[in-house]
């Protein structure tokens, strides 16, 4: 069972704001993502790419799965000391010029930072890739206090130049192709003062030598940056941001003012922790062997970097999701994105159909946790279960057994609110009864086969009604054979 | 050895050939089969679907059935996967941390064909004969849940006459998950159209697998293709013993 | 109750009373198989540095000036910075960067040259550390093509070996290659926004 916990109530992400919700049920999103071809053709090739990288790298290691074991550990002995790391965090972050702040929600985190970014006077920020800052829909809280965001890693920018969703733990932008990529740089860059060459090509070098110039001027104007972070160390209060493209070490080293949103399960304890994860990231996540640049930073460095450092520690549904004994694994997730790269399903539908920033596996048993289940109740029967992720998790999240968990809480919760059991609880409560006595399994199987008499004619059976036109849309179904095996041992050996 | 032999509701019920070859192969191997008629179905549908309270009774039947045996074997490494990763979890969860124990000590017991054949009776040549081109799908359950790693594999080597063609992405899933194949059907439908491609991509006569389920997704759709190429269980293949035309 | 206690009580409570801490299983590899410098270590990290596009010569203590020269002249010998405790003698004519550069004038700048902190064999990685002879983050960031200096001592195996070397109390930047982006149908490609040229000097005693 849940624990249920005697105390303080349960309290998830807010409703109306950031993303983090299914905008529509997930076969539905879906059914359109598969639906389109070219959609399809991208994301499968950039995860084969992807996927085959990976292996090598993770191959090359002598001692991965003891790096899992460790990465695994640590991240659970993380989450048991929360409280006294978050304050060790705190007054080691605070001891060396920056200063903390707890946000319980995402419109408390939003309301922090915009105030903070007045205080400093100025009406933009450049942005960090930051997961935690598009969960709680950070750009539009500062947009509509009249700051503009600016976010600089190119993947997110060609999702905020095509007015898009990210889609993509690691590469927002994964689900557009070379060419819509140009599309959208020689739409939407001119407005911004960009000049786009009229022959610009398609060559990636060359869009991402064009995002260079398009972001030169900002990095060297900027006063204010906002960030995510990768870890925290609780014991020195260090900060640290992987990237690859530099446009994070402009952002935590230009500008006077750094404000990072960090999601209160990324800590580990101890700088020597991350001798584990700086070798399982990389490599789960770009699939090589460092990514090009890591920055950690501890407090403000007189003459060097940003002088004004705040930290904002976000709740937003992890302390409710820490409360479940099986779940709170979720929390583990370092967002490398590798579950995302095996999955077939991920590989088929794309990250829109999850409808949360966290798309894929990991999405499916986080988002509806930090949610409720309720609110994203088709995300976790968003998986055949083929286990594909377990295998791949850099700290072994175990993704199968939480999405069978969820599924079991939504079932319960449904039943509770719901006097009237739904048309498949029915058939499952009566299938778990007949199958509970053999008396009454042997009664069904032989029901069953009446099937039989409206093969006989063809050797096929028809197509069927819902639900079971869902088989037979694509696929046949067995006849039931002359003589059950039960039925053979009985003639036979009884 | 006294062998107890969980057949699985859909062996039972859709697929009696299978479980009639189980007993041949392993009587060919001078083992004794039981058949405890008792059993149904070990509630992995259940399990897998969110029914996890529907799901205790029929653990609770499964453990009374198989506790007094001390091997099983089961066709099947979905269903074995079920009783051996989720049996004690569906007790546990429901307060029963007696039946858990109970659960645990019949899971500890029990084997996929494949297991019992290469791991229990340390056999991995059969005595088979099946002079067919073959292609094997590795089912996920089996793959990634019971780490069989090249078990059947090592078998079907062993079988005369086999041509055994590898299957492209083979550790792909076939999109059939159980109740994913009806409430995901579209997404469920695009994965097992690139598992038959790959199948039909290697002109054998048919796709093994040692997954019923996931053979019944495959064979479903190769048949409504009229493809021509069939499914067969491992269990078949292996007690057959069919001579060269 | 104030965010922090509030945040803090719902953790508390999320755990129950007396949560368990698993112990963390450490038998991973603390070190790699050779010592700080080996001969094997410098060609690893050689490899691992030209995988990521990143050019790699050999000089002894006393041909530095000439191998960092010979790194500035293949990228067109761009104007050059340094940080204010880089050796004087290493590059001759270029500006120093005390009192500090602002950042129209380091976006001008072409090249710098720098020292570092340790190096990662297995990773192609460079730490630098903010001391006198690396200096300021923005003087190895704004620049096109960083040149950094390696003397083979500072080169270990592992990544936690170079961990143990590194003090987290100052700010680190690990470097593995020129800057890159795998953001397009993730291919990587070399050069963004960092200096899109990394050239690595290492010294042989």
């Amino acid at each position: 069972m849940t624990t249920v916990h005697l105390g303080m109530p349960l309290v998830r992400a807010p409703r109306g704001v950031g993303m983090l919700r299914e905008q529509e049920p997930f076969p539905a999103a879906a059914r359109r993502a598969l639906a389109d071809p070219q959609l399809r053709a991208n994301i499968r090739r950039a995860t084969g790419t992807i996927r085959d990288k990976r292996q090598r790298m993770v191959d090359e290691v002598p001692d991965w799965e003891q790096l899992r074991d460790a990465g695994s550990a640590l991240k659970a002995a993380t989450m048991a000391r929360l409280p006294e790391l978050l304050v060790q965090l705190e007054e080691q972050v605070t001891a060396r010029g920056g200063t903390v702040h707890w946000a319980r929600d995402a419109h408390e985190a939003n309301r922090i930072v915009t105030s903070l970014v007045q205080a400093t006077g100025a009406d933009e920020v450049v942005k960090v890739k930051s997961m935690a800052t598009v969960e709680i829909g950070l750009n539009q809280a500062l947009e509509a206090a009249g700051i503009a965001a600016w976010e600089t890693d190119l993947a997110e920018l060609i999702v905020q130049l095509g007015r898009d969703r990210p889609s993509h733990i690691l590469v927002p932008a994964i689900h557009r192709n070379r060419a819509e990529i140009r599309e959208i740089f020689r739409r939407e860059m001119p407005g911004l003062g960009t000049e786009v060459p009229a022959d610009l090509s398609d060559v990636p070098a060359e869009l991402a030598a064009l995002s260079r110039r398009h972001l030169r001027a900002k990095f060297l104007s900027a006063r204010v940056a906002v960030s995510g972070a990768n870890f925290a160390v609780a014991e020195t209060g260090t900060l640290a941001v992987v990237e690859s493209e530099g446009n994070g070490r402009m952002c935590l080293t230009l500008p006077q003012t750094l404000i990072t949103v960090m999601g209160i399960e990324k800590l580990v304890p101890t700088w020597r922790d991350l001798e584990v994860f700086l070798q399982l990231l990389p490599r789960s996540s770009t699939g090589e062997r460092m990514n090009p640049y890591t920055s950690t930073w501890t407090g403000v460095t007189p003459g060097d970097g940003p002088q004004e450092l705040h930290l904002v520690l976000l709740d937003n549904g992890r302390s409710a999701t820490l409360a479940d004994e099986v779940g709170r694994s979720a929390l583990h997730c370092i967002r490398c994105s590798a579950c995302l790269n095996v999955c077939p399903v991920y590989e088929r539908t794309g990250g829109h159909a999850y409808g949360s920033v966290y798309p894929g596996p990991i999405g499916a048993v986080l988002s509806p946790q930090l949610t409720g289940v309720q609110d994203n109740a088709s995300l976790p029967y968003a998986s055949s279960l083929c286990g594909a992720c377990f295998d791949a998790c850099p700290v072994k999240i175990d993704i199968p057994r939480l999405l069978v968990e969820l599924r079991a809480q939504h079932v319960e919760a449904r039943a509770e609110e719901h006097p009237v059991p739904s048309a498949e609880a029915v058939a499952m409560a009566a299938a778990a009864w007949t199958m509970a006595r053999s008396k009454r399994w042997v009664r069904a199987q032989r029901a069953s086969r009446i099937g039989r008499l409206l093969a006989r004619r063809s050797g096929r059976l028809p197509a069927l009604p819902f639900p079971l036109a869902r088989w037979t849309s694509s696929r046949e179904l067995p006849v039931p054979p002359e003589e059950t095996f039960r039925d053979w041992w009985a003639r036979e050996r009884g | 050895m006294r062998i107890a032999l969980l057949v699985t509701c859909l062996v039972d019920t859709l697929y009696p050939d299978v479980g009639r070859a189980t007993v041949t192969l392993l009587e060919r191997l001078g083992h004794e089969v039981v058949f405890p008629d008792r059993q149904t179905c070990c509630g992995q549908m259940h399990v897998n679907s969110g029914y996890q309270r529907d799901a205790l009774p029929l653990v609770r039947h499964h453990v009374e059935v198989f506790e007094p045996y001390d091997v099983v074997v089961a066709p099947s490494g979905s269903c074995v996967g079920s009783v051996r990763h989720q049996h004690a979890m569906v007790a546990r969860r429901a307060g029963d941390d007696r039946l858990a124990a109970r659960a645990e000590a019949v899971a500890g017991r029990i084997y996929e064909l494949s297991e019992l054949l290469v791991d229990v009776l340390g056999v991995e040549d059969v005595g088979a004969a099946y002079p067919h081109r073959v292609t094997y799908h590795p089912t996920c359950h089996s793959l990634r849940l019971l780490r069989v790693g090249d078990k059947l594999l090592r078998l079907l080597r062993h079988v005369r006459g086999l041509d055994l063609v590898e299957l492209p992405e083979a550790d792909q899933c076939c999109g059939f998950g159980g109740t994913f194949a009806l409430k995901n059907a579209d997404t469920s439908t695009a994965m097992l159209a690139d598992k038959m491609r790959h199948v039909l991509s290697t002109g054998a006569e048919a796709c093994t697998a040692g997954d019923s389920s996931c053979l019944m997704h495959i064979g479903g759709g190769l048949a409504r293709l009229r493809s021509g190429t069939r499914t067969v269980h491992l269990a078949e293949i292996l007690a057959a013993t069919e001579q060269p035309a | 109750m104030s965010a922090r206690e509030q945040v803090l009580a719902r953790v508390r409570s999320a755990l129950g009373a007396d949560p368990e801490v698993p112990s963390v299983p450490r038998d991973y590899r603390p070190a790699g198989d050779h010592l700080p410098g080996a001969a094997e270590l410098v060609e690893l990290l050689e490899d691992r540095l030209r995988d990521y596009r990143a050019g790699v010569r050999r000089a002894s203590r006393e041909a530095v000036p000439q191998a960092v020269a010979a790194a500035l002249a293949e990228h067109g010998s761009p104007s050059v910075v340094v940080p204010p405790g880089l050796p004087a003698d290493w590059v001759p004519g270029a500006v120093v960067d005390d009192p500090p550069l602002d950042v129209q004038a380091l976006d001008r700048t072409g090249a710098v040259v720098t020292a570092c902190a340790v190096a990662i064999a297995e990773t192609g990685t460079l730490v630098l550390d903010g001391s006198p002879d690396q200096g300021r983050r923005a003087v190895t960031l704004v620049p096109d093509l960083h040149v950094c200096v390696v003397p083979v001592g500072q080169i270990v195996g592992t990544v936690p070996e170079a961990l143990a070397r590194l003090d987290p109390l100052r700010p680190l930047t690990f470097v593995s290659g020129p800057s890159a982006t795998s953001d397009i149908e993730l291919e990587r490609v070399e050069g963004v926004h960092g200096p899109r040229r990394l050239e690595v000097v290492v010294v042989e005693d």
